[in-house]
């Protein structure tokens, strides 16, 4: 491919930083500098089809120099042959990506809907009139401030990502933040060691999914197999793939990411199909508002989701697998790269697994702030170092997913369910919670409530048992509203406390379980201001590529801001009808899921809880 | 000579506004619409181009499907039970041709006034267009970020045009992001990839990296971008500065036909004249050689045609 670059050279820490991820050049050819014409013609089909290396590669340049110039940009491309338009239209798609030169220490204050019920607004005020307005430098030039949506620690609302760029670069959560926890973070950026995880129900003999959380060494593999770990690998390695894919469709199990596709015939499906290589994808990009699960399992119990995947490669056909998490995790990154390098060093993973002959490993891939990437063929481009948009399907990920192949994308949570079915049998599995939703549901308490943090209850439970699990209504206030399933979800009021928790129950009234969220809200929060942030984060997390999404969204916000400011163009009735038209039309023509789901949350808050007929009085 | 091997196409049978319609296996759905005399409206569709399905404007109903369906790249199946008109297409487009018209200039834009009273868009219900952005604002937008306002004024991508260079000027005020000028750039056709989407969401733009001009980009001003353009956004110069000056009137324009004479390949254009001038070149998108593609020479080396020596008469 004949590229036409940008003439700059890189620096020697650009050039570090890229050849750290792709090795040195082959000949200095590649690497050295390039013709009068400014034309590049090298590299070939080798250096292409390591595109895939795009996202690492600019991760590596961000976290080092702070920021991605034109002349890394362009060194980039020509190590992987691709051309700069393509590779700054990818870089440009990611919010943790600064394509201008940015301060090297960057604290990112999350001001979404959890947050927003723990004082996120009086931290955000606290630090423009301490610090400075977000994005602006406070005196050093060293640091800045910036608001972020949800960083998935709601459970210790409100939340705060330090990221520092540099030679000892590194990240890290400060939750609950102060905004003097922020300035310190500011000023200097030591991490301080990461909290124990926030599992009220730790101890719990009746835990399934949570029970080593708290209880083994997440560092040590050792720990975890004193604790039972590997006994499902190796009872799966025993009943064969076969076995495994008929105990999984026995269990009925569903997948837990959002859409509640059973597990069974996904895994079959690949399985069966003859087009090779197989590849398996976790998806952890957990971005939904309000939802932690998949943070806390990969934090504190990483090996028990290597087993997984191992047992779903295993049973798929696929000896290649990728876990995308997403970016703004930093200790789930760090301990499940250990994780899986420990389970290679004993033979857990790699060419000949537990000695059986079973060919398999993991790579670990990072988002790079972009909650679209959650949506799985989106998750797919991502990782082919192409722009985070979603395809259009069919064709599905069974038979043309990751790279064009077979490809079984499951999200974390779905994937460790499958443990306790291969050590016990799917038809034991089906015998707990619902009819047709089976197994047990981790739930991500949080908001107005007592005791935030991760529950694990059977399908089946009422909502308003769990909030009681979580303490009740923090204050001993009186309960407004709850959004189930985050913000793609949808609002209830309190009248709906009896609410069956399982996929069917949820179906029939017209919500949904989502991710798992459970966010409460007492009788002191202004409902309108969590709309618009609502409102607020689908525009900023379209992709962008298909109409009714990408206008809708800010259409929708607009309408909204009139709302609130009670500036109606015509009336409150009238703008209501236009946020209706607006939502029709995102949910029957956006190409994915999350246009389809943008306006939900909002619907169900007119509809549900009549939020602006009573503002209008 | 071996024998001319003989496809036989598979045909498949589907339904549609209630009439069955046969067509060959691996038609769109739009294909089978158009074999039926249906005018089903597109903006990002390019008969030859890649479908991205990105507009959303030729949705149809498929019976069966969750979500409406886009005619343009939804292959049509057996059995296949499709609706055109139903209320909720007909929301659809006209929800689209509001986000669309309320956002984007569409002036330069065929068909958009007679679909906008079909479907009864009205995209001034928007209220007023927000002021345009500055110059290279949109361009350094940050993904995720974003300045809300207060709603009473539309978010449009109205912004300066570009004009960089002699040939062909960029007036991303007017763009939709169909997509068809990345893919005529890129590996649909010309496989020179100058451009790309860059950003995200609604500041999601076509851009070469780093917003370079494109005399530093990789462009080799073949001008297939232009071609498949559906709004003017892509423009020859010779056209933009006519219509600015308010000269520019197709209505006296005359085309002709002829072949390319710089190499062999024989590449058919069709020149544009105006007042005795050529304003803009283009090719037949159903030409077996150049499907509607050019390259520098045939798209913008037109000037030595029109050389007149000094004081000659103009041609009259």
């Amino acid at each position: 491919m004949d590229l036409k670059l940008l003439d700059s050279p890189p620096t020697t820490a650009e050039r570090d930083a890229v050849d750290g991820v792709l090795g040195p050049p082959a000949s200095a050819w590649v690497g050295g500098e390039r013709g009068a014409d400014g034309h590049a013609a090298l590299g070939g089909h080798a250096a292409r089809a390591q595109r895939h290396l795009l996202l690492p590669v600019l991760h590596e340049v961000q976290g080092r120099i702070g920021w991605i110039s034109p002349a890394a940009l362009g060194y980039v491309c020509r190590r992987l042959t691709i051309p700069p338009a393509e590779a700054y239209g990818v870089a440009s798609f990611y919010a943790l990506f600064a394509l201008e030169p940015r301060a090297p220490l960057v604290t990112h204050v999350c001001t979404d809907i959890a947050c927003m019920c723990r004082g996120s607004s009086e931290l955000v005020a606290e630090l423009e009139r301490t610090v400075g307005p977000a994005g602006e430098h406070p005196g050093n030039g060293r640091s800045i401030w910036l608001e972020s949506p949800c960083l998935g620690m709601c459970e210790r609302a409100p939340a705060a990502l330090v990221t520092r760029a540099g030679d000892e670069a590194h990240e890290h959560e400060i939750a609950p933040a102060s905004a003097s926890d922020v300035a310190a973070a500011l000023a200097s950026a030591d991490a301080p060691s990461p909290p124990p995880p926030l599992v009220p129900q730790a101890g719990d003999p009746s835990l399934r999914l949570l029970r080593r959380i708290g209880r083994v060494d997440p560092g040590s593999l050792d720990s975890y197999r004193a604790a039972g770990g590997y006994a499902a690998l190796r009872a799966a390695i025993d009943m064969g793939p076969a076995g495994v894919i008929r105990e999984v469709t026995d269990s009925r199990l569903l997948g837990r990411g959002g859409a509640a596709f059973p597990t069974g015939r996904k895994w079959d499906a690949v399985a069966r199909n003859p087009v090779r290589p197989h590849y398996l994808v976790c998806n952890a990009d957990e971005s939904e508002p309000g939802t932690f699960k998949d943070r806390v399992v990969i934090e504190h119990d990483p090996f028990a989701l290597v087993e997984a995947m191992t047992i779903a490669g295993f049973a798929t056909g696929c000896e290649r697998a990728f876990v995308y998490l997403r970016g703004e995790y930093p200790l789930a990154w760090e301990r499940l790269s250990t994780a899986i390098t420990g389970a290679r060093a004993r033979g857990f993973l790699g060419d000949d697994v537990m000695g059986a002959g079973v060919r398999f490993d993991i790579e670990l891939r990072k988002g790079a702030g972009a909650y679209i990437c959650g949506e799985e063929t989106a998750l797919f481009n991502s990782i082919e170092g192409y722009r985070g948009e979603p395809r259009s399907k069919p064709p599905f990920p069974v038979d043309s997913g990751l790279f064009s192949k077979p490809t079984v994308v499951n999200n974390v949570e779905s994937l460790i369910n499958v443990l306790d079915i291969v050590l016990e049998g799917g038809a034991a599995f089906a015998r707990i919670g619902t009819e047709q939703s089976t197994g047990t549901r981790l739930f991500c308490l949080s908001g107005c409530v007592e005791r935030p943090g991760l529950y694990e209850a059977p399908f089946g439970v009422k909502l308003g048992e769990l909030l009681e699990m979580a303490g009740g209504v923090a204050g001993g206030r009186q309960l407004k509203a709850v959004l189930l399933g985050g913000a793609a979800g949808a609002f209830v009021g309190p009248d709906k406390l009896d609410l069956e928790l399982s996929f069917e129950a949820t179906r029939e009234v017209g919500t949904t379980l989502g991710s798992g969220v459970i966010m409460a809200f007492d009788e002191t929060v202004d409902l309108v201001p969590v709309l618009l942030r609502i409102a607020a984060f689908f525009r900023d997390e379209s992709c962008g590529q298909c109409v009714p999404c990408r206008v809708g969204t800010v259409r929708q916000q607009e309408a909204l801001l009139r709302l609130a400011s009670e500036r109606p163009r015509g009336t409150v009735a009238d703008e209501l009808a236009l946020l209706d038209e607006i939502g029709q039309a995102m949910r029957d023509a956006s190409i994915c899921g999350l246009g389809q789901t943008a306006a939900n949350a909002i619907d169900s808050a007119v509809r549900e809880l009549r939020v602006f007929e009573r503002a209008a009085g | 000579m071996s024998a001319v091997p003989v496809t036989i196409r598979r045909t498949v049978e589907l339904q549609i506004d209630g009439d069955a319609v046969r067509v060959p296996e691996g038609s769109t759905i739009l294909d089978a619409c158009k074999a039926r005399g249906l005018d089903i409206p597109t903006l990002c569709y390019g008969e030859t181009l890649t479908p991205v399905n990105a507009c959303r404007v030729c949705m149809v109903e498929v019976e069966g499907s969750r979500v409406l369906v886009p005619s343009c790249a939804r292959k049509a199946e057996d059995g296949m039970v499709v609706r055109t008109r139903s209320d909720r297409v007909d929301h659809s487009r006209k929800m689209v041709l509001e986000f669309l018209g309320s956002s984007v200039d569409l002036s330069t834009t065929q068909h958009v006034d007679r679909w906008n009273r079909e479907y009864g868009a009205a995209p001034e219900r928007y209220g007023p267009p927000a002021p345009p952005a500055p110059e290279g604002a949109r361009d350094r937008a940050q993904a995720g970020r974003h300045h809300a306002g207060d709603g009473q004024t539309a978010a449009t991508v109205a912004q300066p045009v570009k004009i960089d260079n002699e040939n062909y000027v960029r007036d991303y005020a007017k763009c939709i992001l169909c997509y068809k000028c990345v893919e005529g750039c890129g590996t649909d056709w010309q496989n020179t990839f100058a451009i790309a989407v860059a950003g995200r969401g609604f500041d999601a733009r076509i851009a070469t990296e780093f917003d370079a001009p494109l005399p530093d980009s990789a462009c080799v001003y073949c001008g297939n971008c232009i071609a498949v353009c559906p709004t003017g956004a892509l423009m020859f110069k010779s056209e933009y500065d006519l219509r600015q000056a308010g000269g520019w009137d197709e209505s006296a324009q005359t085309v002709t036909e002829t072949i390319c004479s710089y190499c062999g390949v024989g590449c058919s254009l069709e020149l544009h004249v105006q007042d005795n001038t050529i304003v803009k070149v283009t090719s037949p998108l159903d030409h077996g050689v150049t499907h509607g593609n050019l390259c520098v020479k045939g798209r913008f080396g037109f000037q030595y045609v029109q050389n007149r020596a000094p004081g000659a008469d103009d041609g009259a």
